[in-house]
Parts: C-alpha cells; structure tokens; sequence
C-alpha cells in the first residue's frame, strides 16, 4: 500500500508541510475526519437508495398493480428483495455507518483532544472494507437471478438452499457483503475503544468524557461482543448455500432454529449498539440548547452499561413462536422488560436535564428534542412485544414494524440529522440554514408520525408484513384499511421530498453558507476550541482538560458556559 | 380493543386481546404523563431575557430521586406485565388442553400453499377417510382443536388472526398446539415467515362452521362414505 500521508509522529510538525493529492486526500487518507466524512457520506447516499427502495414497496402495498413512478410494476419476488434490501441497507449500510463510525470517527479524537485514532491504518482499511461491502452488495442486485429476497434476517432454509430462494448468486453475494461489513465494523469498534482510553488530553479523567464518547466506545464494545458468532453463522450459511453442508438444513441433520439465535443474539445487541450513539448527540445537543448540565452523569453511564449487558439476554423474544421451547419464553419475557427499565431512565435523564434550563430551539435541539418525545413510543410499544402472550398475535404484523420504525428513525434519521446539524460548522466551517433546517425538520417528523400511526393501528387488525398485495385477503380489503395504507404512503412521499430540503440547505450552505465561528453554540467540549473545520492533526498543541464536559451556568460565573479546556 | 378492528373467535383471543388492553392502559398512562412532563417542561423553562439556567448536577440524593421513584413505578408494572403475560402465555401456549370430542388436524406449509388434512368421518388422522385441501381449513365451532404443524420445505408461520394465534412451521419438526373457536364465519390465514418468492402469494381461508354445516361439509367430502365407516 502506498504511504502518502505520514502516521505516527508527533503532532508538532509535519501536519502542514504538504498539500496531499485528491487521491491522498479524498481515498487514501488516514486522518479520522476525511474517513468520517467518507462514512457519512456513503451511508447518507445509501439511506436514500433505501429511501428509494421504501417509496417503491410502499407505493405497490397503497396502489397494487399500478406502475411505480421511476421503477415500473412491482413483481412479488421484487418486492421481497426490495425490502430486504431495505432493511439490510438502513441497518447495517446506514445507521452503522452514519452513527458509529462517521460520528464515532470525527468525534472521538476532537473530544478527547487527540490529533488521530490510535490505528489510523486500521482505520482507512476499515472504510476500504466497508466500501468493498457496499461494492459486492450493489452486484448482488444485477446478477442473473436477482438479488435476495429472504429478508434481511436470512433465515435458512430459505437463505440456505438455492432451490428454495431461487436466487443463487443474489443470495451468496449478499451474505458476503454482510460479513464484509462486520468485519468493517471490527476494525473500527477496536480503534474507537482503544483511542478513547489511551489518547486523552492531560488532565481528562474517565468522567470528563464526553457523553458520546463513551456511548459509541460502549457501542463498539456491545457490537465486538456479540457480532463473532454471527460471522460465524455467515460463513456456515455461505458454506450451505454453496458447498453443501448442513449446518442449518433439517432434511441433512442441521437445525434452522440455530441461526435464528445466532442472528439474534447479534440482532438484539444491535439495537443499543445503534442506539446508544445517537442517545449520546442527543445528551451533547441538550446541554447545550437547555444551557444545562447533564442530570446525573454517572447515572447515564451506568445505566447505558446495564442496558449494554442486558441486551445480551433478550435475543429470543424474537423467537417467541419460533419453536423453541415454550417455557423459555416466559424467561424472555422477563429480562426483555427488565431492560425498559434502564432505557426508561435515560429518557427521564433527560427530561430532568430541561428541569431549570433555559432553552433555544434550533434546528439541532428540535432534532434533539424531537428524538425523546418518537422515541417514548418506539419504548412503550415494545412492551407490548415483550410480553410473551400478545407477541404470540402481533409477532410480524405491521405492529411490529411501525414499532421498531419508531425505534430507528429517531435513532437512525433523526439522531444524524441532530448530529449533522449540530456539528456541521466543525466538520465545514460553515453555518447551515436555520430556517430551511426548520422546514426541513417540521417536513420530516409531521408524515413521519403520518406513516407510521396508521402501521400501527393496521397492525393491530391483523395485516401482516412482508406480504406483496393485501387485497388478496378479504379481511384485510376493507376499504378503511386500504385508506390507511394510502395514508401511510403518501405520508412517505412527503417525507421523501422534504429531504430536498435538507439536501439544497446542505450542499448550498457548504459553499455559500457563512462563516463558521469556532464555537458558534457557545459549547463546552474540546471539539469547538479547534478551528473549522479542524486541519489535520486538529491541533497546533493539544489541549489540556480542567473539567467536566457540561459546566454550563455554573453560579457565580459571568459567561454561561465554562469550556473543558479553560483553566478558569 | 383488538375486537374494534378484527373479531375475536377463539378462546385465546379473549385472554390475549385482556393483556393488550390491559398493557395498553398501563402504558398509556405513563406514555401521556412522560409527555405531557417533557412539553411542559420545554415551554415553561423557554429562555427569557435576564432568566439565567439553574445549576442543577443530578448528583444530590434529593434531585435523583426524580428519576429513581419514577425508575421503580416501570419496575412494579414491569412485574405485573410479566405476570399477566406469563398467564397468557401458559394458557395459550404452554399448556396443552384436551377435551373429549377434541379433534386433530394437519397443517403444513409448502411453497407456496397451505395444505390442510382434516380427518374424515372416523374422527383420526392418516386413515383413508382424511380430507385433504389446500388453502382452506374447515373447523367446528367450540370444539377443542390439536393441530399438528410443519413444513414441506422452508419456515412459513400458521397465523389465524381472528383466533390470534400464530406458530412458525419448521421441516423436520411437528409442533403440536391446539385452538378452540367459538365463533363461526369464514377468515384469513396469512402465512407470517418470508418463505421466498410467493410468500406473498399464500392467502388461505378458514372455515368455522356449526356442528351441522361441518358434518355435512365432512359427508360431501371424504371419499370414503359415512356409513362405510360406521360398518366397520
Ligand atoms: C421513513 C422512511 C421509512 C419507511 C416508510 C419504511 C417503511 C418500511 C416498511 C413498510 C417495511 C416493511 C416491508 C414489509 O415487511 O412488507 C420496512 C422494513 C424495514 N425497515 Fe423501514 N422504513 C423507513 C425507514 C427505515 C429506517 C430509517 C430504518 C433503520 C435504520 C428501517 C429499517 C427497516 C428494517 C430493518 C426493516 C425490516 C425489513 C424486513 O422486513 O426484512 N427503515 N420499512
Ligand atoms: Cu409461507
Ligand atoms: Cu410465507
């Protein structure tokens, strides 16, 4: 590999002797900024294929038989790979990327007051893999066959056998790019952990960090614990599907059951391994929109911790009616609503947090804002779920997706468009637009609510997911439902056209926007006291820390903010 | 509430639709109150000129006892959900009722079709009178079912909304479970696990019919006669 940029030396000099080439600078860097702006770009370009990929499924369920506007009729085995597409594309192209490792990237080192991640090789490999996952994944849709329609949680022996997916190569190829993505994510998971204990600023002790810091450190330590055995299924799966084993096929001696552990015993932990990044923006955003310290830091720790490990005890009540055991359920349903009660507790943090503030609405708070009030309906209807007996009835009914929708747009759309927001003027030294952000934000959450509402209520009347035409079922042609599934779709389409929004604000305010200042929040964290957008290596001489990342209106003090870095 | 939108017609359903509600009502609450606290708190504590922000830590015992009471108000509904759904449960999955005149029927999924064997006038299973359709189950209203699931090839899942039952279909394994309807009328069954490309091309239909209406659905359908039977 070719070493254009020198690594490892002191950050005194050498930053600023050369200017790098585009291919140096744009491809081959190893700075954590330019790979967090190549994850965050990549995993923005893909939400909008997924976008894409939601408008044309939803438009067949709404509209059946009707041509697609920019894709044509929609067969039944395309609808199945369009929504697992879907699915696979939001999870692991999107909220990984964006959340994880572009947030992870550009933040860890600028809030720690580092000048790079401890591996920076490690780290451009880990883009390169994940840029050669997105690579094999987009093949996989233009092969003889088509690409895979078994949903993006695989289950064997569909996903298993040739013959029953019908989709011989979709399906080996899409499996490899999933594996090709974990281990992206290996690589990165180890960077952030090691970067975030080793290469503080002096003087930042353990509860100086930053509060997204240590989420998406524990995220990456949640994601490294539990992704090994499902690599491990990957691989056999790939092994049945090519080279004839049995692993997962019951007609050989294989047990399907199997995969579905190791998958979601992975699946589950994914959850708060998204989750957790975006719960720390939204801490950063609300301290300082509400002028505020965070209430109960160590509680916040702790109890992100405890989610972490409990997250690891629940993966079978997705499994309820999949025919394990019948009293396993009833252990599942315990530990499943024990972990409401961590998660509970964050929200409340931070409620508490706006006790006493003094608040501004801007675009990033709205966001910030607006991820609490979503994401309290994504937790109380999981508890419906969690319950072993009415998951029996609402177990792959739209109930279930409208519910983890109202779990993963907060965390997925909303928590990056805060985080987009709120950081833009480090990461481009210019401001965006507040006003458009605002249409933009009120253009996004309004039909959010409107598409999935309606999923909900569906749901509860029996409409079950991933089925490509409800009209075949008289129960569920009811004229009442139909209108719903309309309303819910033509919600998706608004929603859809006000990311141009965001997208004109974006690129215009990229160029033309103003000035960035260095700390145009008034913010405390290390990152707003390097310039914007920050050079590489960040800083001229690092900082040093002198206090907690949320000193803001502290008595006595004329400013309301007292920076991490200030000595007093 | 579930009855609002889709009727109930088995006897799992009444106990599965009470613990919907009863979640339903139980969160609700707290969901509304959470609310109602946040929106609140957002407007009251708006800046305003010369107002500045209190320092507040959370650390003091006094303030995180604003998080920790509501912490174990979820706890103790926490504890009364799991009880309530382990009841549900117990009821409708675990234990395996039986009744005198209980009936046995088959069910497997295939691609891409439900295929149903019911038996025949003898009232057993795998004998010569069984009646076998594809896509439409016949069942007698109030009598106590067993049936015994699987799959030809790939998982699907036996999902009777109205009975709001719902059991995946493994190959290679029966699973045996059991419903007892108590409403007649003619639903839908979906088939709930992606079983690849018709999976959304397997709508069935269930038949609930009155003692009457079934023995006679039985009699112009078994290719062995009643009284075949009966002479044996
Ligand atoms: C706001 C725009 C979105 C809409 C309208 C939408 C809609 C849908 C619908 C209708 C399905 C189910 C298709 C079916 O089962 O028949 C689905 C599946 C799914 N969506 Fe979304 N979605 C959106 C955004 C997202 C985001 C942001 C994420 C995650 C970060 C996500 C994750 C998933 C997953 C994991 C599935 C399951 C796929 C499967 O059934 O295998 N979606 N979405
Ligand atoms: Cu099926
Ligand atoms: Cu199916």
């Amino acid at each position: 590999m070719a070493e254009t940029i020198p690594v490892g030396h002191a950050p005194e000099h050498a930053h600023e002797h050369h200017e790098p080439g585009f291919v140096a600078k744009y491809l081959w860097s190893t700075d954590h900024k330019m790979i967090a702006m190549q994850y965050l770009f990549t995993g923005s370009a893909m939400a909008l294929l997924g976008g894409f990929f939601a408008y044309v499924f939803r438009s067949q369920l709404a509209f059946p038989g009707m041509s697609v506007p920019g894709f044509g009729l929609v067969s039944p085995n395309e609808y199945n790979a369009l929504i697992t597409n879907h699915g696979a594309i939001m999870i692991f192209w999107f909220a990984m990327p964006v959340l994880i490792a572009a947030f992870g990237n550009f933040l860890i080192p600028l809030m720690i007051g580092a000048d790079d991640m401890a591996f920076p090789k490690i780290n451009r490999l880990s883009y390169q893999i994940f840029l050669l996952s997105v690579l094999v994944l987009f093949v996989s849709f233009f092969v003889e066959g088509g690409a895979f329609g078994g949903a993006w949680t695989m289950y064997p022996p569909l996903s298993a056998t040739a013959e029953y997916n019908q989709t011989p190569l979709g399906t080996t190829l899409f499996v490899t790019a999933v594996a090709l993505e974990f281990v992206a994510f290996l690589m990165g998971g180890i960077n952030f952990v090691v970067t975030a204990m080793n290469s503080r600023a002096p003087g930042m002790r353990m509860y100086d960090i930053p509060i997204v810091v240590w989420m998406i450190v524990l995220a990456s330590i949640i994601f490294m614990a539990s992704v090994g055995p499902l690599v491990a299924g990957a691989v056999m799966l790939l092994f049945d599907h090519n080279l004839g084993t049995a692993f997962f096929d019951p007609k050989r001696g294989g047990d399907p059951v199997l995969w579905q552990h190791l998958f979601w015993f992975f699946g589950h932990p994914e959850v708060y391994v998204v989750l957790l990044p975006a719960v720390g923006i939204v801490a950063e955003i609300i301290t300082v929109f509400a002028r505020k310290k965070l209430f109960a830091y160590k509680t916040v720790l702790y109890t992100a911790f405890g989610t972490g490990v409990l997250s690891f005890t629940v993966w079978a009540h997705h499994q309820f009616i999949a025919g394990i055991d019948p009293r396993m359920a009833n252990v599942f349903t315990i530990t499943t609503l024990l972990i409401s009660v961590p998660v509970a507790e964050m929200m409340f943090v931070y409620i508490a947090t706006l006790y006493g503030g003094s608040i501004t609405l801007e675009t990033p708070m709205l966001w910030a804002l607006s991820f609490i009030a979503t994401f309290l309906i994504g937790g109380v209807t999981g508890i419906f779920l969690g319950a072993s007996g009415t998951d029996i009835y609402l177990h792959d009914t739209y109930f279930v997706l409208a519910h983890f929708h109202y779990t993963f747009v907060p965390i997925a759309v909303i928590g990056t468009f805060a985080g987009v927001t709120f950081w833009f003027p480090k990461m481009f030294g210019r401001m965006l637009d507040d006003r458009l952000g605002k249409i933009h934000f009120w253009g996004t959450v309004i039909p959010f609510n409107l598409i999935f509402i309606p999923l909900f209520v569906l749901g509860v009347a029996g409409e079950h997911r991933r089925i490509w035409d409800f009209t075949q079922f008289p129960e569920l042609s009811a004229p009442w439902m139909r209108d719903l599934d309309k309303l819910a779709t033509l919600s998706l389409w608004v929603m859809l056209s006000f990311q141009i929004v965001f997208l004109v604000n974006f690129f215009w305010s990229l160029r033309r926007g103003p000035k960035a200042p260095k700390n145009p929040w008034a913010s405390n964290t290390l990152e707003w006291t390097a310039d914007s957008p920050p050079p590489h290596g960040n800083w001229k001489e690092l900082p040093t820390v002198y206090r907690g990342p949320y000193e803001y209106s502290v008595p006595g003090r004329e400013q309301d903010y007292w920076p991490q870095n200030v000595p007093n | 509430m579930i009855e609002r939108l889709l009727p109930a017609a088995s006897t799992s359903a009444t106990e599965i639709d009470f613990l919907f509600s009863l979640i339903f009502w139980l969160v609700g609450f707290w969901f509304v109150l959470s609310e109602a606290i946040f929106f609140g708190l957002i407007l009251r504590f708006r800046k305003r000129e010369g107002r500045k922000a209190q320092y507040v830590t959370g650390e003091l015992q006094s303030e995180k006892r604003w998080i920790t009471v509501p912490h174990l108000l979820v706890l103790v509904c926490d504890v009364f959900i799991v009880f309530f759904a382990v009841r549900a449960w117990h009821q409708v999955k675990q234990d395996l009722p039986t009744a005198p005149t209980q009936q046995v029927v088959r069910v497997e999924g295939a691609q891409w079709a439900w295929i149903f064997t019911h038996p025949g006038p003898d009232g057993k299973l795998d004998s010569a009178d069984d009646i076998r359709k594809v896509n439409e189950l016949h069942v007698e209203v109030d009598r106590l079912y067993h049936f015994q699931l699987t799959s030809r090839d790939v998982l699907h899942s036996f999902s009777v909304p109205v009975f709001r039952l719902k059991q995946d279909a493994i190959p290679g394994r029966v699973i045996t479970g059991w419903f007892q309807p108590t409403k007649t009328g003619e639903h839908d069954v979906q088939c709930a696990e992606i079983c690849g490309i018709g999976h959304g091309l397997m709508p069935a239909r269930i038949h609930i019919e009155t003692s009457e209406q079934h023995a006679a659905w039985i009699a112009a359908n078994s290719t062995v006669s009643v009284a075949a039977v009966a002479g044996r």
